[in-house]
Order: structure tokens, then C-alpha cells, then sequence
């Protein structure tokens, strides 16, 4: 039986490749979703420490003296530990509550970024007798993690204790109506008249084949554009809200096209032939018949498209949104970070507390971003239509 | 000013539409019968009165912006008075019950959506004409032979030429770009050696063998990989995974730069996956049936049905997925700006510090040199070969998934 002890061994063989063929595909999907794992477990783990910030209960002096020189305000060794951002916001203190010139309150002060670290036991640059002190108060009960509410009401510092993501937030806002504002309309009229209206020719092919190219070039040349176009012919204002909407809107665009156009061939021809039959003209078929049922995937696609938008970076930093601003902008002219940019500008630094605010602005951006997109998939579920 | 224009400009077009909707309501009133709904009418109004003080406005702002020429405003405004009242008198004349309003409204409807398709050409016409126009001008004090094959990328000198300073000590500055594109490709290919396998196996799993149950769990995962922000990466490449490459070569007893091409290779092959497992899915998905029903027949394993007659048949759509994911790596720019380096090196060791194509743009334009410096100038160089690749490798992938939908149609 020697052919049958070959043949078994052949399939035994074949089996085994079958196996392990299997096996790859099990291990490809295992090794992206383990990725997945560890990373968010990295960011989170990076990250959420930014949520608690060192507070200092200290005496604080307000009189005319203080307030010209603020670090005349409390004691020689609470100014080491103290942030420098506080005692320069004195005067705003005042103004907030003006029963307090002229008396000495005890309160919870923002510590400097280096006694955060410390409470945190990650690596700072305290010296021994600051530790010494920091001991002590932690012995007092006078020192404790609180949370950071200046995370998400201050703007950028050079200081890590009172930098925040407040103004990028803004800023991303902004943005994102402008681009939103222009892609959304732009984006479904080209749609509707590519799929509802446009005879089929020369003229109509380039405008796809166009859209397509789009689709695929790199964001950074979206940002060649926005400089060369916008900045340098148009004249709008550098590193403005507005710049920044216009070049995103560009790169929105076929996102939103592609997307409205496969919502709109969705739509069965027999509701355009009804609708035809009762002697609707070309436009009203689309505007009361085919628009409102093709809604939710075209609110869906434009959600993803906005949200790729949110977390764009490269198109802005060539039109210059990653300078230090540390202000809320005032309006769509004004100089303007986003919090991607402002993710960036945070990781370049060398300053170790840095490290922990950028990851927890990562953790805020993806928690927008993934809410966004479930957003999109629940609305899709919801209210897609099967016909 | 141009705020009140508009405004002005907004209540006339208002009230257009008042005296349209009024014309037609007192038609309805009296029983008359009316070619067109009553909304048309007032839309009618509106088109025929306002619109060319619209377009008139539309095109003095865009004079502004340019700096082309200014209108005075109040100037700007007369006319617009002229061109509402002329319009009112002309074509209020002509309103009446038999006037077909809706066609006159849906030929501007019409006009306004091919308008709107027209920006997505202009896109590509700004994006061309931006990018060749100061590329041409870069090439003109650039020699392009030199730019492309020279080995040696040491712009820096370049403001001093600028300046007005530059002697015979100072360094020329050199455009020899061969490191810059031997670095994106070095990346490039780490990343595809990653995402490649990873993708195209995932993609096979996810058609051929997994659960409705499993398909849906893991769709979603690799649909978050794509949905990171690319800054996102980058934290992540620079943070972690940088660190971890430089101590386990340090484990093998290699030397490794912080900045090293792996780390960033690496994490874009992650986060390329999605692109590659995706598109191989809807190729592989869209393999007669027939044929694998064909294969299982002769008494092959699925394995084997997979690898000797699926594949095969799906290898066109494959390859135009790979080349999409070549595309992405090339053009990504922020996990090598935050992971790789600025110091232009070619070398085979991607343990070395590299620089791209993307880094080099980002440098050039975040910098503070005056915007016609030759170093400045550089980057829109950078940014057209940039351009040429991607539009070559999307063609080419095009044609060929045009070509292998026809085969199976």
C-alpha cells in the first residue's frame, strides 16, 4: 500500500498548510487588534495624569503691593513651589472678587509644573530642598491632586502647569464651521448634478476623473495650496481660522462628493419615475423625493469627512496654524492654533510635564473623533433605508 | 463696509422675494391659475432683480483680494442700486400667471450645481498651477538634472544669498535631493513590508473564513486604525516606539538613532493596514463565486482555492490597493515630521536617522525665511515630484481596477 501511505502523507500535508494558512489571517487580525490595545493602553496610561493637577493651599496677600510685585504675595518658600502663571493672573483675581484687596486669603494655588511631576513620581527637576518642603506639605495636608479644570479653560503657555487646550478648541471649532460651511453645499450640489443632471461627455468624465485624483493627493500639497492660492494670491490673513477652513474644505471635498453620490444612486429610479409621473419638474424630484430619503447617508458621509478634517495637521502647519498663541481667537481672521496642531507644538517641547498634557489632548481629540464617527454609524443604522 | 453691502444686498434679495410671493398670492386669491407654483415666482424675483448685483459684488471682492484693483465701495453700491432697479423695472413687466417661472428658476438651479462641480476642477488647476508655477521658478536657479540626481541637500546657506550676504566663504547652498527620496522610499518600504502582509491576510480571513459574527467585530477594529489622526501616530511613533526600536538594537548590540527610519515605518505600515485590508476586500469579494465552487469541486483545500485561483484572479484589484497604500506612505507627513529626522542621509540602515519628502516641505515652509528664498522655493520642488508620483501611481491603479472590473462584468 504504498501509494495510499504517500497519499496519506501528501494530504496530511495539505491539511497542515490549510492549518497554518488559517493561522496567518487569525495572527494578522490578532497582531492589528493587540496594536489597537496597546496603543490606546499607552496613551491613556501617558495621558491621564494631566487630568489631576498639584494644588498648593497657601496663604495669598493682595494689596497694592502684591500686585506690582506679585511674588511679594506669599511666602518665600511657597514661590518655589507655586506657579509663576498664578501669581501673574493676581490682578485678574482681584478684579473677580474685589472683597479681597487689602486681606490675606488662604486658597488652593496652581503648583509649578515640576511639583506636579513630583506628586505624580515621575521625573522632575526638584531640587532637595524643594522635595524636603513638598514632604512637608504633604504632610500638612496643605499639597493635593485636584482636578485640572485649567486643562479645558486656559489657552497654551510656556508654562505646562496653566497651559491648557481651551483655545485650540476654539480654534478647531472655527475651523471646522468654515470648512463645514463650504465643503457640505459645495460638496452635495456637485453630487446631485453629477448624478441627477449631468449628460454623460467629455466635459462630465474630467470632472470625475478629477474628483478621484483628488481623493488620493497627499494633504501636505493641499497645503502648497492653501499657502500659494490662499495666503500668497487671495490674501487671506496667515495662520487665520479662515485659511486654514478654506484649505480643509478643498481636501473635504471629494470625501463628501463620493460619499453624497453613492447616497444618491442608492435611491431606487422608481421614486424618481413616480415623482416624475405626477409632473415634477427635474429639481423638484431631487428636492422633495430623492434628497430627503438620501439624507442620512449624506449627513453620514459628511460627518467622516469632517471628522478627518478635525484631526488633519499637515495642511495646517504649511499654512502656518502652529505658532504659540496662547489666546482664544477672536474671530475668523485672527491668528488661530487647532488641537492637533497644538498636539504637535506640545510634543516638540523638551519639557517633561509637556509629555502627559499632549497625550491627554490626544485622549480628548480621539474621544471627539470616535464619538463623531459613531455618530455616523448610528445615524446610518438608524435611518438607512434598504429598498 | 463689505459687511453692509452684504447686508443691503440681502434685504433687496428679501425683499424680491416678498414682492414675488405677494404678485403670485394675489393671482391665487382671484382664482386665477398659475403655470407655476408661487414659490417660483418669488424665486423668480429674486433671480431677475439681484442676481447680477450678486455677481457684480462676488466679482469686486475677489478684485480686493487679489489686490488687483480696488472699487470704492459706495461706488460698489450705486451700481448695485442701478443694477436691482433696472432689473426690477425690466422684468417686473413681464411677471404674470402665464409666465413659466419654474423653468427660468430650475436653467439658474442648474447653473449654480454646475458652478459648484467646477470648484473641484479649479482645485486641481490651483493645486497644478501653484505648485509648477514656483517650481518652475525654483528650477530656474536650480538645475533640475542636479536637483534630482545630487547627493548632497544642504539648503540652509540659502538666506544668505537672500540677505545680500553671501561671500566666497560662505557654503552654496546644495539641492541635491537623491537622500530626501532615498529616505521616503526607505520608509516607504518598511511600512509596506508591514502593512502588505498584515493587510492582504486580514482581508482574506475577514472574505473567505470568519463569522458574520467575527466580520463584524473585526471590521470596526481596523476601521479605527484609519480613523487616528496621523499627529496621533506620530506621538506614539516618537513617544514609544522610537525608544523601544533604539533599546532593542541596543539588545542585538546596534546602534540606533532616536530618529530612526523604523520606528516611523513601522507605525505608518499600522496605520496603512486599513487601506490595503479594505480595498483587497471589496477585490476579493467581488471573485465570481463560480470560480470558487470551481476550485473546491477539483477536491483542493480553501487554502489552496485561495492561493491558486482567487488571488490570482484578484491580483489586479491587489495591486492597486498596494499601490494606493504606496501613495499614502509617500505623501504621509506627520509621523515622519514628529518620528524621523531633518539630517539627509543615504544609507541602507534603518536604524540611521532619514528624512522625506514631506519632512523637508514642512521644514522649509514653518521656518521664518522670507517666502522667495531659494530654501523656501525648495519645498514646491519637493511638493511637484510629490505631486507627479502620486498622480502616476493613481492613474496606474485606476486603469487597472477599470481593467479587472471589465473582466467579471
Amino acid at each position: 500500500m504504498a501509494y495510499s501511505k504517500e497519499h496519506d502523507r501528501k494530504l496530511r500535508k495539505r491539511y497542515a498548510a490549510e492549518k497554518r494558512f488559517q493561522l496567518y489571517g487569525k495572527m494578522a487580525l490578532l497582531l492589528a487588534t493587540a496594536f489597537l490595545v496597546f496603543f490606546f493602553y499607552d496613551i491613556i496610561k501617558t495621558g491621564y495624569t494631566a487630568f489631576s493637577q498639584a494644588e498648593v493651599r497657601a496663604e495669598v496677600t493682595f494689596s497694592e503691593e502684591t500686585l506690582q510685585m506679585p511674588s511679594k504675595a506669599v511666602s518665600r518658600e511657597n514661590r518655589d513651589v507655586i506657579s509663576r502663571g498664578f501669581l501673574r493672573i493676581l490682578p485678574q483675581v482681584v478684579e473677580q472678587h474685589p472683597e479681597f484687596m487689602n486681606t490675606t486669603q488662604t486658597m488652593w494655588v496652581v503648583a509649578k509644573g515640576d511639583v506636579d511631576q513630583y506628586l505624580k513620581s515621575k521625573p522632575n527637576r526638584l531640587n532637595e530642598r524643594e522635595t524636603e518642603y513638598v514632604e512637608k506639605l504633604k504632610k500638612a495636608d496643605k499639597i493635593r491632586l485636584a482636578f485640572n479644570s485649567g486643562f479645558f479653560t486656559l489657552g497654551d503657555s510656556k508654562m505646562p502647569e496653566i497651559a491648557g487646550i481651551f483655545s485650540a478648541a476654539i480654534g478647531t471649532l472655527y475651523v471646522l464651521i468654515i470648512t463645514m460651511v463650504l465643503s457640505v453645499p459645495l460638496g452635495v450640489m456637485t453630487a446631485i448634478y453629477l448624478e441627477e443632471f449631468a449628460p454623460d461627455n467629455k466635459f462630465t468624465q474630467l470632472i470625475e476623473v478629477n474628483i478621484n485624483n483628488l481623493a488620493a493627493i497627499p494633504s501636505i500639497i493641499f497645503g502648497l495650496l492653501g499657502l500659494a492660492i490662499f495666503i500668497n494670491f487671495f490674501n487671506v490673513p496667515r495662520s487665520s481660522a479662515l485659511v486654514g477652513g478654506f484649505t480643509l474644505a478643498l481636501m473635504t471635498l471629494p470625501v463628501i462628493i463620493i460619499s453624497t453620490r453613492a447616497a444618491l444612486r442608492a435611491v431606487p429610479e422608481s421614486i424618481r419615475h413616480g415623482a416624475y409621473g405626477v409632473g415634477a419638474s427635474p429639481w423638484q424630484v431631487v428636492w422633495h423625493h430623492v434628497l430627503p430619503v438620501s439624507m442620512p447617508g449624506i449627513l453620514t458621509g459628511s460627518i467622516i469627512g469632517l471628522a478627518q478634517a478635525m484631526g488633519e495637521t499637515a495642511p495646517l502647519l504649511i499654512v502656518g496654524m502652529m505658532a504659540y498663541i496662547p489666546d482664544a481667537p477672536t474671530g475668523i481672521t485672527s491668528a488661530t492654533t487647532v488641537l492637533p496642531a497644538q498636539i504637535y507644538t506640545w510634543s516638540a517641547t523638551s519639557l517633561r510635564p509637556y509629555v502627559e498634557r499632549t497625550a491627554a489632548g490626544i485622549i480628548v481629540l480621539l474621544t471627539v473623533l470616535l464619538a463623531l464617527n459613531f455618530t455616523a454609524i448610528w445615524l446610518r443604522n438608524k435611518y438607512e433605508r434598504k429598498w | 463696509m463689505l459687511i453692509t453691502i452684504i447686508i443691503i444686498l440681502a434685504v433687496l434679495s428679501g425683499l424680491s422675494f416678498s414682492y414675488g410671493a405677494y404678485r403670485a398670492k394675489v393671482w391665487e386669491d382671484t382664482k386665477q391659475r398659475l403655470s407655476s407654483r408661487p414659490g417660483h415666482y418669488a424665486w423668480y424675483a429674486v433671480i431677475k432683480f439681484t442676481l447680477p448685483a450678486w455677481l457684480l459684488f462676488v466679482a469686486a471682492l475677489l478684485l480686493k483680494t487679489t489686490k488687483i484693483g480696488t472699487v470704492p465701495p459706495v461706488f460698489l453700491l450705486v451700481c448695485c442700486f442701478i443694477l436691482v432697479t433696472a432689473g426690477f423695472i425690466i422684468s417686473s413687466k413681464k411677471f404674470s400667471p402665464f409666465l413659466n417661472a419654474r423653468v427660468v428658476v430650475e436653467k439658474h438651479i442648474r447653473y449654480l450645481l454646475i458652478t459648484a462641480s467646477l470648484v473641484s476642477i479649479l482645485t486641481t488647476v490651483g493645486i497644478v498651477f501653484s505648485i509648477l508655477f514656483e517650481a518652475l521658478f525654483f528650477f530656474k536657479h536650480v538645475n533640475i538634472i542636479d536637483f534630482l540626481t545630487g547627493t548632497s541637500w544642504n539648503p540652509d546657506t540659502a538666506f544668505l544669498e537672500g540677505a545680500g550676504r553671501s561671500t566666497e566663504h560662505a557654503a552654496k547652498p546644495e539641492f541635491g535631493s537623491a537622500p530626501i527620496f532615498a529616505g521616503t522610499f526607505m520608509i516607504t518600504i518598511i511600512a509596506l513590508s508591514v502593512s502588505v502582509p498584515v493587510g492582504l491576510f486580514a482581508a482574506i480571513f475577514l472574505s473567505e473564513y470568519a463569522s458574520n459574527r467575527f466580520r463584524k467585530i473585526f471590521k470596526p477594529v481596523l476601521e479605527i486604525l484609519a480613523g487616528i489622526p496621523t499627529v496621533v501616530y506620530g506621538f506614539f511613533a516618537a513617544l514609544t516606539v522610537s525608544p523601544f526600536v533604539v533599546k532593542l538594537a541596543g539588545f542585538f548590540g546596534l546602534n540606533a538613532d532616536y530618529t530612526n527610519a523604523l520606528a516611523p515605518g513601522l507605525v505608518m505600515g499600522i496605520m496603512i493596514i486599513p487601506f490595503i485590508s479594505s480595498l483587497s476586500d471589496d477585490v476579493i469579494n467581488a471573485v465570481p463565486q463560480s470560480l470558487r465552487e470551481g476550485g473546491l469541486a477539483l477536491g483542493t483545500t480553501k487554502s489552496e482555492t485561495i492561493k491558486q485561483i482567487i488571488l490570482p484572479a484578484a491580483m489586479p484589484g491587489i495591486v492597486s490597493a498596494i499601490l494606493l497604500a504606496v501613495s499614502r506612505a509617500v505623501g504621509e507627513t506627520m509621523i515622519v515630521v514628529m518620528a524621523a529626522g531633518l539630517r539627509p542621509n543615504l544609507t541602507w540602515n534603518p536604524l540611521e536617522g532619514m528624512t522625506t519628502v514631506t519632512v523637508q516641505i514642512v521644514d522649509a515652509l514653518t521656518g521664518d525665511q522670507a517666502f522667495d528664498s531659494l530654501a523656501t522655493l525648495s519645498a514646491f520642488g519637493l511638493g511637484l515630484v510629490l505631486l507627479i508620483f502620486t498622480l502616476i501611481i493613481n492613474l496606474v491603479s485606476t486603469y487597472i481596477i477599470r481593467r479587472y472590473r471589465k473582466i467579471y462584468e
